[in-house]
């Protein structure tokens, strides 16, 4: 197929803890739609002994105890949860806007992303904050959403030596991937702007922004506006 | 209850409880004690639910000036440690009055102690655990290693009515040459018949790159298919997982990871996880492959020891 969905999923032992749930050999928005839905469904209606639910690109991990659930008992759940899963209520995936200040200090390697494709600068931020993009799944550091769907004009491989310190808010691009760094971290993507908003905030009663599945819009903003928003974020 | 002062932190010294649980699919890895068994044992030794916060303690111990008369327990790698001078052995409890100094100075076998004191290490519960988690800044005390002059606390706790200790039977053997059971998978089929049998026939050493996001080792190139590649898209990892990668030397993921974009050929057993956790630079590892029947059933026998302890120590 096409979209790399498989026709069956494909189950993979994880150790005494864990099972892989593979739906795909792409990294692909309908693969990633439904792990995310199948996911959905497993919180909705969590299996005994089921402790964590992670979703990936096409993947999904359950971490379970051992001395509560099998493999096999979760296999059989998965299977009831496949032939249920159009019933089952996805809530539709919620769009948030990030404002991000493009180029200059706040994305140092945007005239390497404009130069590496023949364009300008203006046209990479154009680009870059057109389409909205689907959080395919969250890693690395706490919040840091890979998100699908940057167009091909902007595709960039990694940089050659990765970066000791990435600073936190920073939208990077890495090869057909783009992302935003939530804390201060190691970190090899092409950076091309900043956001002023805390994407992880421990303050916050919901110290997350989104989860895998929702959607991102980049919104172009001024340094000024990027002081601005960065201040009020301090209070 | 201000506990203890630190009066010198050691090499590499955190809170811990038994982890994280729920936050893997917004970045944020499990953390907790490496080696549950110690850290579990530590707890039940001064009469503490098994997940309470302990310090995790590695290679290189510190030295705590107690604040006030507590009971304290050392589990895991024996340090060597003293109460104002006088040894104190592991895997016992000891009570100690304010103004006491504990010097725990280095590990003879083994990497990581666990220290419990009766009421629990008191840390704030930053997404529901007291665990730190360095790479993110946050958890445990203050998201960091313990400094020279930090205060810690403790929760309400009750004094034993006389120490406890654990049988010497029970006492895990820290050696030099460790066996790793792992069952195969997740990603076994990406590697030659002879890949496997390399990996579950041969040595590898310990590298320096060893710590709580993983062990590095260094042995014979595990082969992988031909056509297979070393990269797959990146998918979530667990404790325990071996991750091969293009060089062909594997890696033992541990609870500081998130997500592995890595062939894995393996994934060591939860009953085997505290041997990594007291493994060190330079001992020399052997994987033994297991069923996952055999995996589950080993599992059992541990929950049944750690019933067993519960009912001989308390």
């Amino acid at each position: 197929m096409s979209n790399g969905l498989y026709e069956t999923s494909k189950i993979r032992v994880v150790g005494d803890r864990g099972l892989l749930v593979e739906y795909g050999d792409k990294i692909d928005p309908v693969v990633n739609k439904k792990v995310i839905s199948i996911a959905i469904g497993l919180e909705h209606d969590a299996p005994a002994g089921v402790i964590e639910i992670i979703p990936s690109y096409r993947s999904l991990l359950i971490v379970y105890d051992p001395s509560v659930t099998t493999t096999s008992a979760l296999q059989e759940s998965l299977n009831s949860l496949e032939k249920r899963l159009l019933e089952i209520e996805i809530p539709p995936p919620q769009t948030v806007g990030i404002p991000v200040c493009y180029g200059g200090e706040f994305g140092p390697d945007i005239q390497f992303v404009a130069e590496n494709h023949g364009l300008t600068v203006d046209a990479v931020i154009r680009l870059h904050s057109e389409p909205e993009y689907q959080i395919f799944m969250i890693g690395f550091t706490p919040g840091f959403p890979y998100l699908g769907g940057l167009p091909k004009e902007l595709h960039t491989p990694r940089q050659k030596t990765p970066r000791t310190q990435v600073l936190a808010g920073s939208v990077g691009i890495a090869n057909e991937q783009t992302g935003i760094y939530p804390v201060t971290s190691p970190g090899g993507w092409q950076l091309i702007g900043r956001t002023p908003l805390k994407l992880f905030d421990l303050e916050r009663p919901n110290p997350f922004l989104y989860q895998a599945g929702d959607r991102i819009r980049f919104k172009p903003i001024t340094p000024e506006e990027y002081r601005r928003l960065a201040e009020k974020g301090i209070k | 209850m201000d506990a203890f002062l630190v009066q010198a932190p050691g090499s590499y010294t955190t809170v811990q409880d038994n982890g994280r649980f729920g936050y893997q699919k917004m970045g944020i890895p499990v953390s907790g004690v490496l080696d549950s068994f110690a850290g579990s044992v530590a707890n039940l030794l001064v009469g503490n639910p098994e997940d309470s916060a302990v310090l995790e303690i590695t290679v290189t111990g510190p030295r705590l000036a107690f604040l006030r008369e507590i009971d304290v327990a050392l589990a895991g790698a024996d340090m060597g440690a003293a109460l104002n001078n006088q040894p104190v052995n592991c895997w016992e409890s000891f009570r100690v009055s304010p103004g006491d100094i504990l010097k725990i100075p280095q590990v003879k076998s083994g990497c990581r102690a666990y220290l419990a004191v009766s009421g629990g290490i008191e840390v704030p519960k930053v997404l529901g655990s007291r665990s730190t988690y360095v790479g993110g800044k946050l958890g445990g005390y203050q998201g960091r290693p313990l400094k020279k002059g930090d205060i810690l606390r403790c929760g309400e706790g009750t004094f034993l009515d006389v120490p406890r200790r654990l049988p010497s039977a029970w006492i895990p053997r820290h050696s030099s040459e460790i066996v790793l059971r792992a069952v195969p998978g997740p990603q076994d089929d990406f590697f030659h018949k002879e890949g496997l049998v390399t990996f579950f026939q041969s040595e590898f050493t310990i590298g320096t790159n060893a710590n709580r996001m993983g062990y590095r080792l260094q042995g014979p190139s595990i082969q992988r298919k031909e056509n297979m590649p070393a990269s797959i898209i990146s998918d979530p990892t667990i404790s325990g997982s071996v991750q091969i990668p293009a060089d062909g030397q594997p890696i033992i993921l541990l609870v500081e990871q998130t997500m592995g974009g890595y062939t894995k050929i393996a994934t060591v057993i939860s009953t085997d996880i505290p041997k990594v956790a007291q493994a060190i630079p330079g001992n020399v590892i052997r994987f033994e492959e297991v069923t996952l029947e055999t995996a589950y059933s080993l599992h059992m026998k541990q929950k049944k020891l750690m019933r067993e302890i519960v009912r001989s120590i308390s």
